[in-house]
């Protein structure tokens, strides 16, 4: 045996200014919440305070609202389109430029390896507002008729998992499509939209055309119930998305909504195993499962079951547990203990349901919120892990004799987001994607993100796309339909 | 028995073989490509690199002279420092071969092996007569590893099993006298694929080791490629228990590029194969950079290539 | 003695039959003179349980179905409307108690709006879909897929006209439809359910029922397996009832303004993200 075993490859955090405390970011400074109260956020990996965090209540909402009507009224629905994409292109850039900060703080805050950080959430993010610069001056030709018009103010809502990205998937199209934004972070996750306000001040963005108000689910509340909001655009869990769309059912604010997934990731016998392999890790195990389209059911065609468990299992040994700073860590810390509560829950639930668990051996860090990389076999459709989105790095498998028996095992969930599909057959390919009822269907391949890519659910996975040409068209009035 | 030594069955093994997905491929190789090797683990890698070095030279205008360099540098890679370890092989032409082997022997070199390439090295293109006799004349010379070519004319044209009788009489050639490692040269096989497949016949036929190029095509180990060879290494042994050895020729140039090549190694095959009996890297400048990267370590501040020996 | 008219029966249309209401229910519909014209059903809650079975059942076929041949059968539904004109118009002229002229002109809209989404069938991808240009080694695309099983509430005037313009684009996309007539006007959709009858169109991808539409409100807002609701024709305030108890599966509901437009398709279909990797 080998002494190849990876030294600490830590990467530095001084290159994070955190301050110690923040505000809220209202009409284009951080100010104090009315009520002066406050709350802290933590690195997940560690339990350390990183910095006191303002809470916004209702008073505090409203003048996020105030602001961010006046800048509509007043600037942003006035100036050239033009000029709006060019304050775009500026953030962009200078998200590039502070890439590895961001790419630091978003890992601080949020528990994720900074190789996933470093290489997808910060990029991906500046490439939304890269991509939706340009759309800025030419939505006369975006195929929603020739006058199509912004809606006003958007209150958005994001979760903890890819805070930044969040960020950019909500306020590049709002703004580009010529909207002012209030946004709210997630309460365990809100340093990186703080230092986002930050880039808004570098690029000389008009004040108020986006705010970003910290807090809970409360908080979250006063700005969906808010009356001057014209639209609300919401991801997180399907529970929270029907509260919100109970909410405003009797009002006049339309909105989008990126809720949960139970997705079924189906490997035919014909499939580039190796491959598939890889894809089944990067679809349960990419940030930490903490994915609402990750490929939390596996579903496996009989007769290359024990093969792809056998590959799969030894693919999971390699995986990297631990310090989310570690350049070569692979999986990092859970990002609440609330949420590490829930999936312990849950696949307590698995055992007693009778499937059987399966993780690596590993040691996991005595501080912080962990949970291994997980498989349960021998799962049948009505346990509550092949139902339940349990949000963690949790696989639950299936199998199946023919194609006709995996598309149904696949579709028979109230959840619609995403599906993989892995099969060397490209006629199959094709039939299986027509089949999957699914918003999302990556073949051979997971969890791949692009600006220009549409995303969004089917069923009870939410309402309405983000990204691409058709995102837009949640940030502008519609032709056809009558505004509630 | 895998296959029972007729076309029909090598064909259908071969045929069965899983595909390889060429992005995802390059992916989990670019993936692995971004593994930070710092400190205690960037000392061990060098030196089991260095190990790990077949030095080579396959020039038209090789000499005695040029060989005899080559073999003070194998033994002795920086002879103000004895700590560093030999390298892993020569690797010669055959003409070159008893040179090489009686200089190694007479600077206390018994233990570095003399590969020779053969079998019409590098296009491969003469009878199966003509390898056998070049084969045999480098077994004479006193070559213990033979890097064989295989017909790649051959197998794109499907004739498999002829690439795979002339694989199994150069092994019987080699007996328990010499290693041989097959050389697939993959930039002409193309894809992945192709890769795997000639990867099996090669081990099916009884390669110790396969190979990726000669060094004369470009592309030559390129990590996905790299990466599909471990896998089959690492499948053959669960399906046989039998391990074969790998070695990547061609393009490896810097300590960074040998360092990829071993977590390559460690996360695909496993810890098992980084030996200098399971992995070799077929490389000559990189002998160099890596040994400039052991100073660096050491001392702290950067080499200067004035302080590694010019061969 | 001049001879007795024979007099229709206006039963409910379910999966392709004509039935009456499970509850042997009827309500009175008088003319525009005030004389009365028909006892029509009045459909209860396990009427619209029926009714969505047999849409849930047809819709995937109807989906499946070539757009060539949606658009073909959609056609066929306007040449089956011009060979009835005759009798839509004389029941919008009793109900509505408009013109013959009046009459004549809302039947002929209505055969053109037939003809107007049937040429859409089979251009919704073109028009709605996209390739997206990834930045990397893969294909991607977007396309447009049906919904499922939609509730329709059209207007209720001008009667024929109004639902077969709220009709017409739900079942260009490909999916089935529960269609709620108005209770005031429904003669000319339940006829229409004789036009589809003849008209190729799978039994249960159109489902037709009478009765008062705020009886059935709760159970088509709650119903878990109807997945979008056009309400154009409804009131405000049952717009609020639709749209709260269509949370509970998240409905795609809509109300749209009175026009003819690509969109009133599109709002009920889903659009489909594909990738898939380019090598070789």
């Amino acid at each position: 045996m080998s002494d190849f075993e990876y030294a600490n490859a830590p990467e530095s955090p001084a290159i994070a200014n955190i301050a110690s405390n923040y505000g809220l970011f209202i009409g284009g400074k951080f100010v104090q919440p009315k009520k002066g109260k406050s709350f802290n956020t933590i690195n997940p990996a560690t339990e350390e305070v990183l910095s006191k965090i303002g809470y916004a209540d209702k008073s505090d909402i409203d003048a996020a609202v105030k602001s961010a009507r006046s800048a509509y009224l007043k600037v942003w629905s006035k100036m050239p389109a033009k000029e709006r994409g060019k304050y775009l292109y500026r953030i962009a850039r200078i998200m590039q430029e502070r890439a590895r900060e961001f790419a630091v703080v978003e890992t601080l805050d949020n528990g994720k390896p900074i190789r996933e950080s470093r290489d997808t959430d910060v990029p991906l993010a500046a490439a939304h507002f890269f991509y939706h610069a340009g759309w800025a001056d030419k939505l006369e030709f975006a195929g929603f008729g020739s006058k199509p018009k912004s809606l006003g103010v958007v209150g958005q809502v994001i979760p903890w998992n890819f805070p930044l990205l969040m960020l950019a998937w909500k306020i590049a199209p709002a703004l580009a499509a010529g909207n002012t934004v209030v946004l709210k972070p997630a309460e365990t996750t809100p340093l990186t939209a703080l230092l986002f306000a930050e880039v808004c001040q570098q690029a000389g963005l008009p004040e108020g055309v986006v705010n970003i108000v910290t807090g809970d689910g409360v908080t979250g509340a006063a700005l969906v119930n808010h009356p001057d909001i014209n639209k609300i655009a919401f991801t997180g869990s399907t529970e929270v998305g029907k509260s919100i769309a109970r909410a405003i059912s009797g009002s006049k604010k339309t909105a989008t909504l990126e809720l949960g997934g139970k997705a079924a990731n189906i490997v035919f016998d014909d499939a580039a195993i190796d491959e598939a392999v890889e894809g089944i890790v990067n679809g349960i195990f990419f940030n930490q499962g903490h994915v609402c389209c990750a490929g939390s059911r596996l579903i496996l065609q009989e007769n290359v079951a024990e093969e792809v468990l056998d590959k799969l299992k030894k693919r999971m040994s390699l995986i990297r547990v631990g310090d989310p700073m570690d350049k070569n860590t692979d999986l990092g810390a859970i990002n609440s203990k609330e949420q590490l509560n829930k999936i312990n829950e849950i696949s307590n639930a698995g055992d007693k349901e009778g499937a059987n668990r399966w993780s690596p051996e590993l040691k996991l860090p005595s501080k912080g919120f962990w949970f291994p990389p997980t498989i349960f076999t021998g799962v049948t459709q009505s346990h509550r892990i092949a139902r339940e989105e349990i949000f963690g790095p949790v696989l639950s498998v299936l199998t199946f004799r023919t194609p006709a028996e995996a598309i149904e095992k696949a579709n028979n969930t109230m959840y619609g987001l995403s599906a993989g599909i892995w099969s060397d057959k490209g006629s199959k390919v094709l039939w299986a994607a027509k089949q999957l009822k699914a918003g999302v269907i990556w073949s051979n391949t997971f969890n791949k993100f692009d600006p220009a890519s549409p995303f969004g659910g089917y069923k009870e996975s939410g309402w309405g796309r983000e990204g691409g040409r058709h995102g837009l068209s949640g940030y502008l009035t519609a032709e056809a339909k009558v505004n509630k | 028995m895998i296959i029972d030594g007729s076309e029909k069955s090598l064909r259908k093994f071969l045929s069965e073989l899983s595909p390889v997905d060429q992005v995802g491929a390059e992916a989990r190789a670019a993936m692995l490509a971004t593994r930070s090797i710092k400190t205690s683990s960037k000392a061990w890698a060098i030196d089991m690199a260095i190990s790990m070095v077949d030095l080579t030279t396959l020039e038209g205008a090789d000499t005695p002279g040029k060989i005899k360099t080559l073999c003070a540098k194998a033994v002795r890679p920086d002879p103000t420092d004895s700590t560093v370890p030999s390298v892993g092989a020569i690797c010669v032409y055959n003409d070159m071969v008893r040179i090489a082997r009686s200089e190694l022997d007479s600077i206390g070199g018994n233990s570095v092996p003399v590969a020779a390439v053969a079998t019409a090295f590098p296009s491969g293109r003469a009878s199966l007569a003509v390898k056998k006799i070049d084969t045999q004349d480098a077994l004479n010379a006193g070559a213990s590893e033979i890097d064989m070519v295989i017909d790649r004319g051959a197998f794109l044209s499907g004739r498999l099993m002829e690439v795979f009788e002339e694989i199994r009489t150069i092994k019987e050639l080699c007996g328990n006298k010499a290693h041989l490692k097959v050389i697939l040269e993959t930039g002409e096989l193309v894809t992945y694929d192709n890769v795997r497949k000639a990867s099996y016949l090669a081990m099916l036929a009884g390669a110790d080791f396969i190979k990726t190029s000669t060094g004369k095509v470009a592309p030559a180990a390129t990590a996905p490629v790299v990466l599909v060879m471990l896998e089959a290494v690492r499948d053959y042994f669960a399906l046989t228990g039998t391990k074969i050895g790998v070695k990547p020729a061609g393009g490896i140039r810097t300590t960074k590029d040998a360092i990829k090549q071993l977590v390559l190694v460690k996360e695909t095959a496993g810890d098992q194969w980084l030996t200098p009996d399971l992995f070799r890297i077929g490389a000559s400048a990189l002998l160099n950079d890596l040994l400039m990267q052991r100073m660096k370590l050491r001392s702290g501040h950067y080499a200067s290539a004035n302080y590694v020996t010019v061969d | 003695m001049s001879r007795i008219d024979v007099n229709k029966t206006y039963k409910l249309f379910i999966g392709g039959a004509f039935p009456r209401s499970e509850s042997g229910r009827v309500y009175e519909i008088k003319g525009a003179d005030k004389k009365f014209i028909a006892n029509p059903a009045l459909a209860s809650r396990k009427d619209l349980r029926d009714a969505v079975v047999a849409a849930k059942t047809a819709q995937p076929g109807w989906a499946n179905a070539t757009a060539f041949n949606r658009g073909q059968i959609l056609y066929r539904m306007a040449e089956m409307l011009e060979g009835k004109s005759e009798q839509f118009i004389n029941e919008i002229i009793s109900l509505e108690g408009v013109t013959k002229k009046a009459a004549q002109l809302q039947v002929s809209q209505a055969i053109d709006c037939l003809v107007w989404y049937s040429g859409w069938c089979d251009k919704l991808a073109s028009i709605s879909g996209s390739q997206n240009q990834v930045s990397g080694p893969f294909y991607n695309f977007t396309t447009p897929e049906s919904l499922g099983v939609v509730a329709v509430f059209a207007e209720a005037k001008p009667s024929l006209l109004a639902t077969v313009r709220a009709l017409a684009p739900v079942l260009a996309g490909g999916n089935s439809a529960i269609l709620i007539a108005s209770e005031n006007f429904p003669l000319p959709a339940i006829s229409l359910g004789e036009v589809i009858a003849t008209s190729d169109l799978p039994g249960g991808v159109v489902n037709i029922l009478t009765g008062k539409a705020s009886e059935l409100i709760p159970w088509v807002g709650s119903h878990m397996e109807i997945d979008g609701i056009d309400l154009t024709g409804v009131s405000k305030k049952q717009e609020e009832e639709l749209r709260l108890a269509g949370v509970d599966n998240l409905k795609r509901i809509f109300r749209f303004s009175n026009t003819d437009h690509p969109e009133r398709i599109l709002s009920f279909m889903e659009q489909k993200t594909i990738w898939h990797p380019i090598g070789i």
